[in-house]
This record gives C-alpha cells, structure tokens and sequence, in this order.
C-alpha cells in the first residue's frame, strides 16, 4: 500500500527532515506516526500525498512510484487519499453538506452522485441532522467529523491523519478513535499521527516511532513511549 | 470539460469579481484608459498610413518656368530636368491649361476667375514624377537651381511633416501604450492576488482533495477575461461612435479635401475586435502570473 525505500528529505533552507526511511505499510492496517515535535512526522505524511518530494529514495504508494509521477498525475493519486487536519480545514461560509460535497464537486462528479454519497459520509460520522449548519454552528468534535466525512466521502483508499484529536477534549477524541476505527474496519488504511498518549496506549495499533528523521521505533502492539 | 463544470467556474468568476469590487473597479478602469488609448492611437496610425500612401501616389514636384524664358529655354530646361536621375517622367503643362484645371476645381467660385483669361497671371509648369515618391525632395532641390526655373513646388511640407508625425506619433504612443499595457496588466494581476489569498484555504483544500490544477485556474481566467473585456466596452462605444462622428464632420465639412479617410465601416468593427482582444490578452496575462505560486501545494 505505502512503501518507503530508503527515503530522505533536505528542506531547501538546510533542515535535515527526514534521514533514510524504510517502511512498508500493508492495505487495511492502522498505524500511529508517534514522535517528539519537529521529528519529521509531518514531512513523512506530506511526502505520502506529494506535498513534499523526497530529496532521495523512492515511495510507491497504491502501486504508484511518486518519483516517477507527473505533475498533472498529482490530483489522480490525491483521489485516492483522504486527509485530515488538527484544524479541520473547513471553509466557513458553506454549511456542512456543502463542505463535504465540495470535495467532489471539484472532481466534477455528478449531482446525483454527490447526494448519495455526502448522505453517506455524512451517516458515518452520525451529522446527518446538521446538514445545514455552518462549521462555526458546530461544536469542535463535531467539526472534526465534518472534516473526517469530507475525506472519505471519496472513498479513498488511505486516509491519512495529522493529529485529529490535537484539539478536542478528551471525551470527543475517544468519538472521533470509534470512526476513525470504524472506517479502518471498511477496509480503509489509516494513518494517525498523533501526540495522545492515552490514546495510543488503550486503542493497541501498531507505532512507528520518528525522531531525528529516523525509525526509532515499529511494534505491532505499540506504547506510545514519550511523557506526554 | 464538462459543460456543468464550465457553468461553476463562470459563476465563481463573476462572484470573485463582485467579492472585491473596488479592486475590480480599479482594474477595468485601469484596462478601460489604456484601450482607450490605445483605440485612439490605432486609429489615428491607420488614419495616417492610408492617407500618407495616398499623398506618396500623387507626388509631383511642379516646375515653375520663368515668364521671360523663350520656347528654347523651355525645351533646354526639359532635357535637363529629363537628365536628373530618379525622374520617370516629365510633362508640360501651359498657363492656360493650368488656368482651366483651376477653375474646375474651385467649382461654382472658380468661374469668378475667368475673367483672367486674357491676362493669366500663372506659370507654365512642368510636372515631373520621379519613380520613389521619396525622391521628390531631392530632385526639387536640383531642379531649383537650373536655368529659366522660377521656383519649384512639391508636396514639401505636406509629405515631410507627414513622415516625421508619423514616425514621432508612433514611437511615442507605442512606448505609451506598452507601458499602459503594463500598467493594467499589473493591476488585474493585483486584483486576481486579492481574490486568490482571499480563497487561499479553498484552493488548498481543492488541491488535497485532488482537484486539477486546470479546474482551480479556470474562475480565475474567467475573473480576468471579465476584467479585460468590461474594460473595453467604454473604448469600444466612445471609439466607434467617436469615429462615426469625425469621419461625418470632416467629410461634409470639407468635401474637397484632397484625402480620404478610412470607411467607418467595417473599420470600427476591426477595431472594436482588436480592443477586446488586447483585453482579454492582459485578463488572461494577469490572472496567470498572480496564479502562478498559489497552484504549487
């Protein structure tokens, strides 16, 4: 599914963000990106969407070498990417439904198509009565879920992580795991970085630890292993 | 693409252009000076090309023979002119020839002067052409100084200042109009930066979810193609009704005006499609290079 070789990333300005990576994550599994901040987590999740281009090494993600991928070929492999932020990334003046439609009205699906499909999304992460409210109607949780249902609206075949509970209080982040669970149970890859401690210890996934642009660490049944 | 996508990025044009109004404002207004300008400036160079070739058809350098000059001082005279390089032809006109062609072009007013017919005050003319039209001025200055040649008259002033406003109006306008051009230019593409950062989160979000770059560029064109072609149309309405206007004036005001004009007809047409070209040339131009670094996530 996700195949690092060997991958390093050298910022322009000098930092070292990612120093010889190997991984290989599997179709269906559930990963925690752990690690202090500025390790290289964000760079290594970036690097998986082509935000970010390794300085050097390969990754082939959904059999798809992204070295050899064309620019214009980006927008295909993002189609099948889901992505979530700590901040939602919501835009604030279209209500829920329209936020998760515009998703793929963007990828210039049919009308009929987006219906049923935002309905989907929209069951799943149980906002089926908020349709119409605006993001700032909504209480962070929820918001959150709006985000999570506007990455998988599209079915994608991963759906990557950037610290989704980072700004939810503790009750609302163990709602946002049952989806995120949920949706890994459909089949979905998903990707997790994270700085929850509990969360990482109680919900038992597999930890690929970064520090210093490194693997420092990858158990099958991790712990979290910093202080919080 | 597909026809709905088509219709969406029109509509999210229009509402960028509306989202920031003033900027907009400024931008048309900025687009509608410089074609005006530029309208005017067209018209006026065409104006002078046409008449100036007319002018270079009908060059003459007339000959002035002196009044005391006998028959054989004339025919000298003319196998001298004849002997000047450049000249292709040379004719021989007689006072009362010229007389007549006089008093046929003044018309109703002409005949006033019949009565000189006993007592024609004019020259006998020789008429030379020369191959180049360019030439005249030089054979005049040679024919001048032969003998039995009481002075010589050409287009002179008209073709020479003629050129030299030619050449100045066009350097001058066109080192004005590039710079207009950039101007306008630089101001839609301010305009477009405006709506982009204020839609910065949307692009963004477009980009994650896999949106093309080309669907992401195309309200942003469309913002800039509106920009350029409402800039036009105050141009186009004043230039065409504009031209319509002076041409009527100057041809039934001066109806023996030795030149021509250019037709109203389909010249304000061309000129019309011209400005709204350039318009949305600079749109387009504009809303490109704002886009340019915001497309890169």
């Amino acid at each position: 599914m996700i195949e690092m070789k060997d991958v390093w990333k050298t910022y322009p300005n000098g930092v070292k963000a990612v120093n010889g990576i190997d991984i290989k994550i599997d179709k269906g599994e559930f990963v925690y990106i752990v690690g202090p901040s500025g390790a290289g987590k964000s760079t290594f999740i970036k690097m998986i969407y082509r935000e970010e281009r390794p300085t050097k090494g390969q990754i082939v993600v959904n059999g798809t070498d992204l070295s050899k991928l064309k620019e214009r070929q980006v927008p295909r492999l993002r189609r099948h990417i889901g992505i979530v932020f700590q901040d939602f990334k919501l835009l604030p003046k279209l209500s829920v439904y329209e936020n998760i439609a515009f998703a793929l009205e963007v990828i210039e699906e049919s009308k009929p198509n987006i219906r049923k499909r935002v309905m989907e999304a929209l069951d799943l992460v149980s906002l089926k009565n908020k349709a119409r409210f605006l993001p700032d109607e909504l209480s962070g949780g929820e918001q959150q879920r709006v985000s999570i249902a506007r990455a998988i609206v599209n079915n994608p075949d991963v759906l990557i992580t950037d610290e989704p509970t980072g700004n939810l209080d503790p009750e609302t982040a163990w709602g946002i795991m049952d989806l995120l669970e949920e949706i890994n149970n459909k089949g979905t890859t998903v990707l997790m970085a994270t700085h929850n401690k509990e969360i990482v210890n109680t919900i038992k996934k597999r930890v690929i630890a970064i520090e210093s642009g490194m693997i420092a660490r990858d158990e099958i049944r991790g712990e979290y292993g910093y202080e919080a | 693409m597909k026809l709905r996508t088509f219709g969406r990025h029109w509509k999210e044009g229009i509402k960028n252009l509306a989202r920031n109004g003033w900027m907009s404002f400024a931008s048309v207004s900025a687009v509608t000076v410089t074609l005006l300008l530029v309208g005017v400036f067209v018209a006026l160079l065409l104006n002078l090309n046409e008449v100036g070739s007319q002018i270079e058809d009908d060059v003459e350098v007339r000959v002035f023979i002196d009044l005391t000059a006998k028959e054989q001082q004339q025919e000298a005279l003319k196998q001298k002119i004849q002997g000047v390089p450049k000249v292709s032809s040379v004719t021989f006109q007689s006072k009362e020839e010229g007389l007549k062609q006089l008093i046929k072009s003044l018309g109703d007013e002409g005949k006033a002067f019949s009565s000189l017919e006993k007592e024609n005050p004019l020259n006998d003319v020789f008429i030379v052409k020369t191959a180049n039209p360019q030439d005249t001025i030089e054979v005049a200055k040679e024919v001048k100084n032969f003998k039995s040649v009481e002075k010589v008259e050409y287009a002179k002033d008209t073709v020479e200042r003629l050129f030299k406003v030619m050449n100045v109006s066009r350097n001058v306008g066109l080192g004005l109009i590039i710079g207009l051009l950039f101007t306008a230019m630089f101001l839609i593409a301010n305009t477009i930066k405006i709506t982009i950062v204020a839609r910065k989160r949307e692009i963004e979000i477009m980009k994650l979810v896999g949106a093309t770059n080309w669907f992401i560029r195309w309200p942003f064109l469309i913002e800039g193609v509106l920009i350029g072609v409402l800039g036009a149309v105050i141009p186009i309405s004043l230039l065409v009704f504009g031209y319509d206007y002076i041409y009527t004036e100057i041809t039934t005001r001066y109806p023996t005006l030795f030149i021509d004009l250019l037709p109203v007809y389909p010249f304000v047409l061309q000129l019309a499609g011209l400005l709204v070209l350039i318009g949305m040339i600079i749109g387009v131009w504009g809303s490109f290079t704002s886009m340019r670094k915001f497309l890169r996530v």
